[in-house]
């Protein structure tokens, strides 16, 4: 439609076109019925807009922001995401530095016996404890099929302070010089034993671990013949290997007959990384007391345990107060 | 109540022999991906609350995921986009689409191109490009329908009876080319063999991530914000009946609004590898583009003016309405989530997720319901649609969904930021990335209710459709419509 039908069809004349309802003048062109009413932009809309203009010319003096020959503007607060990163790292490290002094110097004995650096060992360790163990061992530490319950005090490959360290920098079959490394035979899939000669051996096992009443006299021995010099004569296990104890009635992979059966024929060897070079010497000693707290701590000598034994009749004390 | 969803509006007499087969297709192809993309995304939002619906491999969430947002976005949105700017250009230029082959052709190229995409995506063929994951075959193939799609409306533009251009058409065309443009500029890439699926992109590390995002948040910008406003700029002031609230409005946001949105792309990558400079200038760019979106709602809004008493009553044009509110919402919570320490908190957890709905489902989905409830009775030649109180109750229904779905995306991502970063008082971490994850379940619970409802209102709207284009009207309706055609027709 053009200006003079428009025109013509309002019948306003001399150009101006009328809005009814709002007595604003529109701008003469209309669409399948739609018009344009000539209102001004709002005021605080186009304040608004001129507002976020400069605020933005002022972040571009501030912040590094245009692209100059050789670089781009650096601004003049002299802020970098790098700069921004470390300065809260900092801040972190900070707290940490509280008790990072004394915490590095201090024995697994002086830990233990400190209040503050005690409740650090644990805090830093439950936090890394999630963060890096609690994906085989669980949040909680209570295992899965294949990965040890942290919580009890059946331990593969020691449960002393020192063990648990020990396990913690080198991991187990971790393939470096100082892992924790032992190799069970695959009986049946390597033909050792015959499958009634395992069929035999594992009825022992179900008597040693007092599932089933009757002795297998074939497996017994067959059992000290090729068992007993790594799970010992009674099967009660062996850290030297990190042969578990098969008389008690905790299994890593599942006690029942077909499991029993299913270790013997293809044997087993977990897997466990070594944190060394994962994670700060720091971590890991946090790491280390929080393990051995969880409910399975062994204690490295007579002495030691006393001191221990101080240490929770201390922390009863404080949560009595 | 009687004339809200009558078509006869006075101006239908002496039109010309408009092409509405091409719009009708395309509206019935909307509804149709709407339905399967609400749907798709419902099951993806339920597999992050149960991991065990993960069916591997074809329907696992990594697979599903995009084809979700592909059947929303390009699907759902797409044929929504080609519907209304059909329809819209061929009213406001008083003239024929420029051709009825190619139009038809860009239908069903259209369809073919959704389909390769959505298919490769569940056998497991993407270039990982967010937006962008079909390979280089799909993507040649949408290059064809694409310039094909700019040729029927640039030259029906050309041959228009009107002197001057509407507004609508400028927005549609900004969409138009530059998504052509986004298109060809991300998807630059080499098959590895004319016969595999496979293809590396032409660019990497850095420099792949700016240029994705510069396509990314344009997509946004230009499909989603740009389209739509040619869609708002059309349906709002005839549906109100009202006429466009500022002219001179709608020229500044229109170029400041496709100025400025083209810049805004590097926030999505704040503390990254990215120059911090590129960062800085992404991030201001959003900032100055706050005022240039709500241009578009102020506009819009104001339009109901002298019209107001219509809100109350018309459930097409409350559609509109709060689609402009959802609108106005997400653009001022795009440049808050750009401001680099906002962004610290928000980024990678599930408030993105929440402001990306708020925009898809309140403004994209509603501005189309509003279009579709529209055009139905119109282009399928019926008086009026089947039943209003379905319209009513599909609104109703969906915004339910919609608070359901942004609420619980906000609680969750700003509780997962806060756990992200949560240090105790010795300087360790408080949670670890489980516990966050665990903390979500309730939450990702709620966003599937929040879905249900909304694909519920897409279903009744499909069956109000289906009873309108059969030329029914809801018995309930009947007696006030008869006492009411005096004055209809």
């Amino acid at each position: 439609m053009s200006d003079k039908n428009n025109q013509n069809h309002t019948g306003k004349g001399k150009g101006k076109d009328i809005d009814h309802a709002t007595g604003i003048e529109t701008t003469g062109h209309e669409w399948d019925g739609i018009k344009e009413l000539n209102n001004p932009m709002p005021r605080w809309w186009l304040w608004v807009f001129f507002i976020t203009i400069i605020w933005s010319v002022w972040y571009w003096v501030v912040y590094p922001s245009w692209p100059v020959p050789g670089g781009a503007t650096l601004g003049t607060k002299g802020y970098t995401q790098e700069g921004a990163l470390k300065e809260s790292q900092q801040e972190i490290f900070a707290r940490q530095q509280v008790y990072l002094d004394k915490f590095q110097q201090a024995s697994f004995d002086e830990i233990l016996n400190d209040q503050e650096l005690y409740r650090f060992a644990m805090t830093g360790g439950a936090a890394a404890f999630k963060d890096n163990c609690a994906t085989c061992h669980g949040a909680g530490g209570a295992g899965q099929t294949g990965y040890p319950n942290l919580n009890d005090d059946d331990w593969l490959w020691g449960g002393r302070l020192s063990d648990i360290s020990q396990t913690l920098h080198y991991g187990i079959r971790a393939g470096n010089m100082d892992t924790h490394l032992s190799q069970m035979p695959a009986f049946g899939k390597d033909k050792l034993l015959s499958r009634e000669e395992i069929e035999a051996v594992v009825d022992h096992v179900m008597f040693i671990s007092g599932q089933v009443k009757a002795d297998s006299e074939h497996g017994a021995q067959i059992f000290a013949q090729q068992c007993a010099a790594c799970h010992g004569e009674n099967g009660q296990g062996d850290r030297e290997f990190g042969a578990p104890n098969l008389t008690d009635k905790i299994w890593l992979y599942g006690g029942d007959r077909h499991t029993v059966y299913e270790t013997v024929y293809n044997a087993r060897a977990g897997v466990m990384p070594a944190w060394k070079d994962r994670l700060d010497e720091n971590t890991i000693r946090q790491l280390t007391i929080y393990i051995h707290q969880l409910g399975g701590g062994e204690q490295d000598d007579m002495a030691m345990e006393e001191e221990a034994g101080d240490v929770r009749e201390r922390e009863d004390n404080a949560g009595q107060l | 109540m009687t004339t809200i969803a009558s078509t006869a509006s006075g101006t239908a007499s002496a039109s010309p022999d408009y092409n509405y087969k091409v719009v009708r297709l395309f509206t019935l192809a909307t509804v149709f991906w709407g339905i399967t993309g609400f749907l798709v995304g419902i099951v993806i939002a339920a597999q992050m609350a149960f991991p065990d619906l993960n069916i591997e491999p074809y329907l696992s969430f990594g697979r599903l995921r995009p084809l979700h947002t592909s059947a929303v976005i390009f699907a759902f949105c797409g044929n929504g986009l080609f519907a209304t700017s059909y329809y819209v250009v061929q009213r406001t230029c008083g003239v024929r689409l420029w051709s009825d082959a190619l139009s038809s052709f860009t239908f069903w190229g259209y369809q073919i191109f959704i389909i390769i995409a959505g298919l490769g995506y569940v056998m497991g063929v993407t270039q990982t490009k967010e937006y962008a994951e079909p390979e280089w075959y799909a993507d040649l193939w949408l290059t064809i329908v694409w310039v094909a799609y700019l040729l029927v409306y640039m030259m029906t533009i050309v041959k228009r009876k009107e002197p001057h251009l509407y507004v609508a058409n400028w927005f549609y065309l900004a969409f138009i080319i530059t998504i052509a443009v986004l298109h060809l500029g991300n998807n630059i890439s080499l098959p590895i063999d004319l016969a595999s699926a496979k293809s590396y992109s032409a660019f990497s590390g850095v420099q792949s991530a700016l240029i994705q995002w510069w396509y990314g948040h344009n997509a946004v910008g230009f499909f989603l914000t740009s389209g739509f406003l040619g869609m708002m700029y059309y349906f709002i002031p005839k549906q109100a009946g009202r006429p466009i609230y500022s002219y001179r409005l709608s020229i500044l946001h229109f170029w400041s609004l496709i100025f400025i949105y083209i810049w805004a792309g590097p926030h999505h990558l704040h503390y990254t590898a990215l120059p911090m400079w590129v960062q800085t200038l992404g991030m201001t760019f959003s900032i100055m583009l706050w005022m240039p979106s709500w241009g578009g709602m102020i506009n819009g809004l104001m339009t109901l003016s002298g019209a107001w008493h219509k809100l109350r009553e018309d459930p097409i044009l409350q559609f509109m309405a709060i689609a402009l509110a959802f609108y106005g919402m997400a653009t001022f919570e795009g440049p808050l989530l750009s401001i680099r320490s906002v962004n610290a908190l928000s980024h990678y957890t599930d408030w993105t997720i929440g402001h990306v709905h708020a925009g898809a489902l309140g403004w994209n989905g509603f501005i189309t319901f509003g279009a579709l409830y529209y055009l139905v009775p119109r282009l399928w030649g019926r008086e009026r649609i089947y039943s209003v109180k379905l319209i009513s109750l599909h609104l109703w229904i969906a915004s339910l969904g919609i608070v359901f779905y942004i609420a619980s995306m906000w609680v969750a991502g700003i509780m997962q930021g806060l756990m992200w970063r949560s240090y105790d008082d010795m300087g360790f971490l408080e949670y670890s990335f489980v516990e966050s994850v665990m903390a979500l379940k309730p939450f990702y619970i709620l966003r599937v209710t929040g879905g249900v409802l909304y694909l519920s209102g897409a279903l009744i709207m499909a069956y109000n459709f289906w009873r309108t284009i059969r030329g029914e009207v809801s018995a309930k309706e009947q007696p006030q419509i008869r006492n009411a055609q005096g004055v209809a027709a």
